[in-house]
């Protein structure tokens, strides 16, 4: 995949190859960040590809539509025990729903790896008109994080464990757990690449 | 802490983002609705009649009753977008009233109005036109659409014309990021189109929007060979209800946007579908849709 010519850059070998799960959504755009940020990506649409990551983006998107791909694909089971053997992970929207422990207004059939615990209520801000962009300060972060919100999943509830970076209105929108990362809102639609930093340093 | 702004250009088209790699489906009751999200659509289009119908039955056609589009709205829980007329705002207003998540300024209906398209600025909800080529993409862009569909011929069943724009518009693309700086200011003036547009596509080799397929897709090839060509997502009208057997074909299209490359699971999910719609060519058309939009 890298595109790098011999002799540019490090020469202390490649970092770990970065999955970004490519079933639908804004996948691409995850990939042009961690691309900035020279790191090494693959999508991931198959079990074969996901065999060859070490870790892996779940990006925004439908996650009805995901989630319905993920057991067509056959996908989902190998990937749900990538993640309980502690891939580290970082999920988007789309991608929070599908790490949550419980799912609320979800699709009765809609499944998940029930990764971190948290409740979250699926396009529990309302539809597109209620979508929004806003600023958040983040721990770990000097500045503000400039934040797009789009039909996001409205966290709940967080477990006892679970670390809450960053809330807005009192409400977590980027919370923690060991190695899964998730984030209600979409920091692959701006060119600030910290949180992809942050989770690229975590590996 | 800044504000909490809703209606912004970032926002508009982030939805659009959303919605790549997947199948926004035609649909006109909840129960089709129900079919769509079921099989993995990211979207419905809520309309009184797919384009096939309309093609047949002729006359004028608008923007739907908000009685069922509120029943769509009520039937499922993935985004639903509808249709206004070309130019006409004030069926955009309304759309927007029934908050509706994204409009099609869209040629399928009659266009409102012969030399003006709708001011999408002026909306809070994201808008979608389509486009023959990319003078045309650029000047809806300009106008304030967050998403970019080729325009295709709807109701046709026949993937010719989709292909037509598709290359047309990925074309002219590649050609400009070839192009020097003087050169675009002739672009530029051939378009039709501003020159700031035109100007950052040289940069970036893309369109500022997500470009998506729409118009004649009927089977899961065709909207793998739409996304070979360069489309983000594919659009499928008259294709999956006007088939014999809707949910495994809406399925296996859904199957066929994510894994279009693979011709191996392109021939798995093309099996054992049933009928597509029966087709019309373009020279038995009364009516071009494409040819409406300025």
């Amino acid at each position: 995949m890298s595109t790098t010519p011999i002799g540019v850059g490090e020469l202390s070998g490649r970092g770990p190859l970065v999955g970004v799960l490519a079933l639908q959504g804004a996948f691409a755009a995850h990939e042009q960040r961690l691309t900035a940020l020279g790191a090494a990506s693959q999508a991931v649409r198959t079990p074969d590809e996901l065999a060859l990551v070490d870790a892996l983006v779940l990006p925004g998107g439908e996650s009805t539509t995901m989630s319905m791909l993920l057991t067509t694909s056959g996908l989902f089971d190998p990937l749900k025990g990538r993640l309980a053997d502690g891939m580290p992970v970082f999920g988007t929207c789309a991608g929070m729903i599908l790490c949550a422990t419980e799912v609320l207004d979800g699709r009765p059939d809609q499944r998940g790896f029930d990764l971190i615990d948290i409740t979250v209520r699926r396009n529990g801000y309302g539809r597109q008109l209620d979508s929004f962009e806003t600023d958040l300060d983040v721990a770990g972060l000097d500045e503000p994080f400039h934040a797009v919100f789009i039909r996001a999943p409205y966290v709940e509830r967080v477990g006892a464990e679970v670390e809450v970076l960053a809330r807005h209105d009192d409400v977590p929108v980027l919370v923690r757990d060991g190695s899964c990362t998730v984030a209600a809102f979409h920091p692959e639609l701006t060119n600030d690449t910290r949180l992809h930093a942050m989770f690229i340093a975590s590996l | 802490m800044s504000a909490h702004t809703t209606g912004t250009f970032p926002v508009k088209r982030g939805l659009a983002e959303m919605m790549k790699g997947g199948v926004i489906m035609d649909v006109v009751t909840a129960e089709q609705a129900k079919v769509a999200e079921d099989a993995g659509a990211v979207a419905v289009m809520a309309l009184e009649r797919v384009p096939a119908d309309i093609r047949r039955d002729g006359g004028v056609a608008r923007m739907s009753d908000p009685e069922m589009i509120e029943a769509i709205q009520g039937a499922v829980s993935i985004p639903v977008m509808a249709k206004a007329r070309i130019g006409h705002f004030v069926e955009a207003q309304i759309l927007q009233a029934l908050g509706v998540d994204f409009v099609d300024e869209s040629e399928v209906l009659t266009p409102a109005d012969e030399a003006h398209h709708i001011d999408k600025f002026a909306f809070d909800v994201p808008f979608v036109c389509g486009a023959t080529n990319l003078g045309e993409a650029l000047r809806r862009i300009s106008e304030g659409a967050a998403m970019i569909r080729s325009k295709g011929e709807a109701g046709t069943g026949n993937v010719v014309e989709a292909v037509r724009h598709l290359r047309s518009i990925v074309g002219d693309i590649k050609r400009i990021t070839q192009a020097d700086q003087a050169e675009l200011f002739d672009w530029a003036k051939r378009l039709q189109a501003p020159l700031p547009l035109v100007q950052e596509i040289a940069e970036t080799g893309t369109l500022p929007v997500p470009l998506f397929c729409a118009g004649g897709l009927a089977t899961p090839a065709d909207a793998a060979l739409a996304m070979q060509l360069g489309a983000q997502a594919v659009f499928v009208g008259s294709g999956i209800f006007k088939s014999d057997d809707p949910a495994p074909r809406a399925k296996a299209i859904v199957e066929a946007t994510t894994h279009f490359r693979d011709a191996a699971i392109l021939a798995k999910v093309s099996r054992g579908l049933g009928a597509p719609m029966t087709g019309i060519g373009m020279d038995e058309l009364d009516v071009h849709y494409a040819d409406r939009g300025w």
